[in-house]
């Protein structure tokens, strides 16, 4: 069936100067969630990047078993972060995705999502709008301090989890489009609130407005917003992923503004990153635009405390509140003080850190519905540190963290509440 | 080939999901941090108890397949790359339990695949101290510690991975079980047949239970940075710093290339033009006794001719000096693709003359060598920048290596002080020591591992 390997070996050719940089130490065993849970060789950096050397030097004829072993990965960055020598493990999986899914072929459910749904934005809304309507036919309450549901019948996908259920009105549905000018805060800024907010946790959406508007800043959220890319580009389809970059940049460009904010580790980091590290094959022009949107792209953490300078540290009381660094935003971005300042400034918190606070909670987007189990034992670990820290609400910032750590401490019955840190924020307003 | 048969025997013994077969997962255990070409396993197996060990060991001696055992496969001398032929990889991150750590008697009895840093943290938490630290502490396991007798940056005062093996208890090639060492503090009941494990590499046992000693920790450290424009002072230096009775706990080297290297990396501001540094750190069981030594070491530094000394006030700036020891390997290994990072080891006098000797073959062989290192115990890291894609280079890189053996051996040193031998360095074997050596090692090996079937070629070659 994939008789011509010699085609993907050359394909792959080109990721070569950056692998050959891996010096097979084995640092990344230390630290990779996946590999802590398997301890096989294929689930971590290195052992992906000698597979996939090897398929490019046509050492290798067992592709299937490397795009399998490929990808078994968060793409957590935690390798990248913890590389001695600077190996640029997440480009080379991201790309490496990109030619070994392509080659392979899109699984006909993956098609049919990224192709069929998540590249028409307008579609997309309409069809899971209907689904929030008819989830409690199917669903029912699971923690109520969480807000979790869980399945009353046995559904395939859903199986055991404790997911987040669709809101009622989505974001978009509240806060309609904005386009208004800066007021005393003197900024002007873009919101992108991304699926997830949009979708499940519009109260995330709805404290970053409120700390936008109460800061006097001009805030540009325009309609037909469609999705940051990463779960077409995570697969693989590139194709579907250019489309969606195409789609939010020509909305974006319409009007001026300072900085475009994300409540979305991952978006954030998909904008910031992968937006420009996957334009390679653009036209001179479109990379620039790209790069251009990329460079003003910041979380909204970030922008609060080092350009607004807002958080200051008071002496909190009240609710213990700790901190799950996303991967995306510690590792990726190395924002990790902000979220915490942030925290700090609420008087009616009592901030604990919790042990291992950046290490990745197993959602991993499409990880999770790929290998629920091993993502749920990665999970446990991250639930078991949140109730050793003692907290009452365990803060992070992004709405993926938020529904795999609602899954998690949801199962274990664990009364702890997991919100955004905006959330925290906006209420000192 | 391996027979279906035989395949269903290990998965019957093992469970399925530790017996890896498909090439994909075999292809992941054909390397390790050596540079070397990777030979691919036939199999992969994965015990997760001692019984199982056991029992995998004699099956592949009844079909005479050769095993290499690996615990994180860091080797940096190949030792952990399968056979050629019908190679098996055994796995020991499924033997990963600390069995004991006894207080009383200050001894811990682990299996093969617990990681070191791992161990050294639990050790910790009962206010103990297991010393050795070798540079891949986070993911090395102790029986890979032990297989390779690693050492590290405490070597010169606490000393190496040899010095807290007491017992090693292992299957023998057949599969059968051998004790030897002890809990007690002397033991001498038998050969010491412990202490041969150590640093074999694989080639004679495959190790079950490990009995390492544990120490009190030293309650106070002082740490310093000093400059010098001249390699030679910073040698007289280490040696005066000795010779005054004081031994560090840290000495470490870094030379001028490493130095401009660091500096590229971290922008930190490092001195360019000096011609090395040490990061010299004292330690022990009273604060008065640490400071008086810092203040000491401070002394002989400047006596020496060190043009600046920095003494580190608190845990910052501590972590502040360290910095630029921590980078030092990250730094060399983003400079260039492959990083080649050898160990070749003098007597601490002979520093000068074999960083000197190292310049001069980068130069000869126009190659970027940049040389850290545990000045303490003339365990140097002299590392080339490569790339291995480029023969030419390539080719010259191994005729630098050949000549920095021979000027470490010619210098009074070895060819290993803590990275072993494996596959990479046997052929230099014989020129340290002698024909008789390999012979009677052959003998030895021979004696114990009839069907050469323990990590065959490792070490002895043969």
């Amino acid at each position: 069936m994939h008789e011509d390997l010699h085609q993907l070996a050359k394909m792959l050719h080109e990721l070569d100067d950056q692998m050959v940089a891996c010096m097979k130490c084995g640092m990344c065993q230390a630290v990779c969630p996946v590999f802590s849970e398997t301890m096989k060789e294929g689930d971590v950096a290195r052992g992906k990047i000698a597979l996939l050397e090897n398929l490019s030097h046509e050492m290798i004829a067992d592709a299937e078993g490397v795009q399998d072993k490929l990808n078994k990965c968060l793409l957590c960055g935690s390798c990248a972060a913890n590389c001695p020598s600077g190996v640029k493990v997440l480009d080379i999986f991201f790309k490496a995705r990109v030619i070994v899914n392509t080659y392979m072929g899109l699984s006909a459910t993956k098609k049919a999502i990224f192709q069929g749904l998540l590249t028409k934005p307008a579609l997309f809304n309409s069809v899971l709008d209907v689904a929030s309507k008819f989830q409690g036919v199917f669903t029912k309450t699971a923690n109520e301090v969480i807000g979790s549901s869980c399945s009353r019948i046995n559904a395939p996908v859903i199986g055991e989890r404790h997911f987040m259920p669709l809101a009622k009105k989505p974001l978009r549905k509240l806060e309609p489009a904005l386009n208004t000018r800066p007021g005393k805060g003197g900024y002007r800024v873009a919101f992108f609130p991304g699926c997830v907010i949009d979708k499940i946790y519009p109260q995330v959406g709805q404290a970053v407005l409120k700390a936008l508007r109460h800061h006097e800043l001009g805030i540009y959220m325009p309609a037909g917003q469609a999705c940051c890319g990463i779960p077409a580009l995570a697969s693989g389809d590139k194709e579907s992923f250019d489309k969606l970059v195409k789609c939010n940049l020509e909305i974006f460009e319409k009007e001026n503004f300072d900085y475009l904010l994300t409540a979305c580790a991952t978006c954030t980091a998909t904008i910031h990153e992968l937006w420009p590290m996957m334009s390679g094959d653009k036209t001179e022009s479109m990379q620039e635009r790209i790069a251009a949107l990329a460079a003003k792209t910041m979380d909204v953490n970030k922008f609060m405390v080092d350009v607004l300078k807002v958080a200051a540290p008071v002496q909190g009381h009240g609710t213990k509140v700790t901190y799950h660094d996303p991967c995306h935003l510690k590792k990726s971005m190395k924002v990790f003080e902000q979220p915490r300042a942030l925290l700090k400034s609420n008087p009616k918190v009592e901030f604990v850190e919790m042990p291992e606070a950046d290490r990745c909670c197993g959602c991993g987007g499409s990880f999770n519905l790929q290998h629920y189990g091993l993502s749920k034992d990665i999970g446990k670990i991250k639930r078991d540190n949140i109730v050793a820290s003692g907290a009452q609400v365990v803060a992070t910032g992004c709405p993926a963290c938020m529904m795999q750590i609602s899954d998690m401490l949801s199962q274990h019955g664990d009364k702890i509440a997991v919100k955004h840190v905006m959330e925290i924020y906006a209420e000192t307003l | 080939m391996i027979s279906a048969s035989l395949l269903t025997e290990f998965q019957n013994l093992l469970g399925k999901d530790n017996v890896l077969e498909s090439e994909s997962d075999r292809h992941a255990y054909s390397y390790d941090a050596a540079v070397l070409d990777a030979v691919v396993p036939e199999l992969v197996l994965r015990p997760t108890n001692s019984e199982q060990l056991g029992k995998t060991v004699a099956l592949c001696n009844e079909n005479k397949l050769p095993m290499t055992v690996r615990g994180a496969g860091t080797n940096l001398s190949g030792g952990t790359i399968p056979t050629k032929e019908h190679g098996v990889v055994i796995l020991t991150n499924g033997l990963n339990k600390i069995l004991e750590i006894n207080e009383q008697d200050l001894y811990a009895v682990v299996e093969p695949g617990v990681v070191t840093a791992k161990f050294a943290a639990e050790v910790a938490k009962r206010g103990l101290f297991y010393p050795p630290d070798p540079g891949s502490q986070a993911v090395s396991t102790l029986g890979g510690n032990v297989a390779e007798n690693a050492g590290g940056l405490r070597g010169l005062k606490y000393g190496v991975t040899k010095d807290y093996v007491m017992g090693v208890n292992f299957w023998n090639a057949e599969g059968e079980y051998v004790k030897s060492g002890g809990k007690t503090v002397k033991c001498v009941t038998g050969l010491n047949i412990a202490q041969l494990m150590v640093g074999s590499e694989g080639t004679l046992g495959v190790y079950d239970q490990i009995i390492l000693k544990l120490v009190p920790p030293p309650v106070a450290s002082k740490a310093m940075l000093a400059e010098f424009d001249d390699i030679n002072k910073a040698s007289e230096t280490v040696a005066a710093i000795i010779a005054n009775k004081i031994v560090p706990c840290t000495l470490e080297l870094l030379d001028n290339a490493t130095i401009n290297l660091v500096d590229d990396f971290t922008k930190a501001g490092l001195p360019r033009d000096a011609a090395a540094i040490l990061l010299i750190e004292v330690d022990g069981g009273h604060i008065a006794l640490v400071e008086d030594d810092a203040e000491k070491v401070v002394e002989i530094c400047k006596k020496n001719g060190a043009r600046r000394v920095q003494m580190a006030k608190d845990a910052a700036e501590k972590n502040k000096l360290w910095e630029a020891r921590r980078n030092a390997l990250p730094a060399l290994a983003r400079a260039r693709p492959t990083t080649v990072l050898e160990d070749a080891t003098v007597p601490r006098s002979q520093i000068p003359a074999m960083i000197k000797a190292i310049n001069d073959i980068a130069a000869k062989y126009k190659l970027q060598i940049g040389t850290f290192g545990h000045a303490g115990d003339g365990n140097l890291h002299p590392t080339i920048l490569t790339d291995k894609r480029d023969k030419e280079e390539f080719h010259r890189v191994e005729l630098a290596v050949d000549e920095i053996f021979d000027v470490a051996l010619s210098l009074g040193g070895t060819l290993s002080g803590e990275h072993g031998i494996g596959t990479a360095k046997s052929k230099w074997l014989e020129k340290e020591t002698s024909k008789a050596t390999i012979i009677y090692s052959r003998r030895l090996k021979k004696a114990v591992d009839p069907n050469y079937l323990l990590n065959p070629g490792k070490i002895i070659g043969g």
